[in-house]
């Protein structure tokens, strides 16, 4: 059987692992090597480097440290942050990346998606979404990284959802902003609505804040894996143990 | 020295720092008489099957002929069977069948992604000191149909083959690169194949 995924989000700004409190308030928590070896030794299932400033200043993500991750690293990582074309998306996966994740790029360019997918398979392409509830629907926002460019594009969450499927995304990492940096747990209602949009793995993000949340998501929304941050980098959930935890209540994860 | 063979997809620097991880060095090449005197061949593949193919091109009628212990890794396994229906190509023809997509068996999400679950079916020396129902790292969206040549097979959906093994011919879907010390045990045994 297929073992729900744990996966912590490493914000990368200026070479080390920051994490920001609601949009744009930035805290160092660490060295990339450090905290890379730091979460594979405690059993993440994944990782995600996501370069927060890349996709705002109109840059692409550094390559280099991006090999020496993929040299010490043994499990599977994502980057993310201003791939804005097949050049950029190259280089970060001949560096040694699995996975390159796109946000604000995919809804500039939408057919960037169709042309990863085709160059490089699906497999590695995963689209990151933000998404803001708003009068009872849900909208994707963009430039997310920076509070004084963030901005809606009007674009319905699930629709944007559909169309990233058929042009060729392999994942989808559902960001649900009004519930991220804030610790009330997963959006379970949008995420088992999301699930229902789309038969891509799809990665729960925003909200983790104790053990139970992670239980709740995989039993409420059948996600495939969850995302989180400031819950493993504060050392107020340790990796090892949630996986102890959900083990015991019946969800399957690699032990 | 083992040779990686070039010019199929961009998994290469991780499977060549895994290998450094292990202490040896590898190249990559498609230079024919380099793979030919190598003491173990390794077939990555990230991409389609027809891309593959087509990056191949010579090295598709010698790769079926080499002699050394030759490892297919995720597409480069799948390459190992008859035919692909991913692009509707003939691949290598070094194991009989032919490769499907998940779509037509089952209605979970497509890619399998993640860590899923070996269940052994046959002893085989690639598998030393690997427990039956260990944890590795798959990513596809085709796979391949067990067989007589299947060590091992996953489940997702219905049983796919995990590990092949026809001669000096080994094949794997998952991602021993990135399948943690379970995936580092896997790497080991393969080059201590003679």
């Amino acid at each position: 059987m297929l073992a729900k995924r744990i996966i912590p989000c490493l914000d990368v700004k200026d070479g080390n692992v920051v994490k920001g409190i609601q949009f744009n308030q930035h805290r160092i928590v660490g060295d990339i090597i450090e905290r890379a070896n730091y979460y594979s030794d405690a059993g993440a299932d994944e990782l995600v480097f996501y370069d927060i400033t890349a996709s705002c200043e109109q840059r692409t993500v550094d390559a280099n440290w991006i090999k020496e991750v993929a040299r010490c690293l043994n499990i599977p990582f994502c980057v993310a942050g201003g791939i804005k074309n097949a050049f950029d998306a190259e280089k970060i996966l001949n560096a040694g990346a699995d996975k390159i994740s796109i946000n604000s790029p995919a809804l500039e360019c939408p057919d960037l998606i169709n042309e990863l997918s085709e160059k490089f398979g699906k497999q590695c392409i995963v689209i990151g979404i933000d998404s803001f509830k708003k009068e009872n629907n849900y909208y994707v926002y963009q430039y997310t990284g920076a509070q004084e460019k963030i901005k809606n594009t009007e674009r319905l969450t699930f629709d944007w959802i559909k169309e990233v499927e058929a042009r060729g995304a392999g994942e989808i990492v559902l960001n649900c902003m009004n519930q991220d940096g804030v610790r009330q747990g997963y959006d379970c209602d949008q995420l088992r609505l999301a699930r229902k949009k789309s038969t891509l793995p799809l990665i729960a993000s925003g909200g983790a804040g104790c053990e139970d949340d992670f239980y709740t998501v995989f039993k409420k929304t059948n996600c495939d894996g969850a995302l989180a941050a400031s819950v493993f980098h504060s050392n107020q959930i340790n990796i090892k143990n949630l996986k102890l935890f959900l083990s015991n209540k019946n969800i399957l994860v690699r032990s | 020295m083992i040779a990686i063979i070039e010019g199929c997809g961009t998994n290469i620097a991780s499977i060549q720092f895994a290998l450094e991880r292990l202490g040896k060095k590898s190249l990559l090449t498609s230079d024919a008489k380099i793979i030919r005197s190598a003491s173990h061949v390794i077939l990555p593949g990230v991409g389609t099957a027809k891309n593959a193919m087509t990056q191949l091109q010579k090295l598709a009628a010698l790769i079926p002929q080499l002699t050394q212990p030759v490892l297919g890794i995720c597409l480069g396994m799948q390459l190992f069977y008859e035919f692909s229906e991913e692009g509707k190509i003939e691949t290598l023809k070094i194991i009989s069948g032919k490769i499907s997509s998940f779509k037509k068996n089952t209605s979970l999400p497509i890619p399998h992604m993640g860590w899923n679950q070996l269940e052994i079916k046959q002893p085989n020396p690639l598998l030393k000191n690997i427990p039956d129902n260990s944890y590795f790292y798959y990513v596809h969206s085709y796979s391949a149909p067990v067989n007589e040549n299947t060590i091992a097979v996953t489940k997702y959906g219905k049983p796919f083959s995990a590990i092949v093994n026809n001669k000096n011919f080994y094949g794997v879907q998952f991602h021993p690169e990135r399948s943690g010390k379970t995936g580092e045990q896997l790497l080991k045994n393969f080059l201590e194949l003679a």
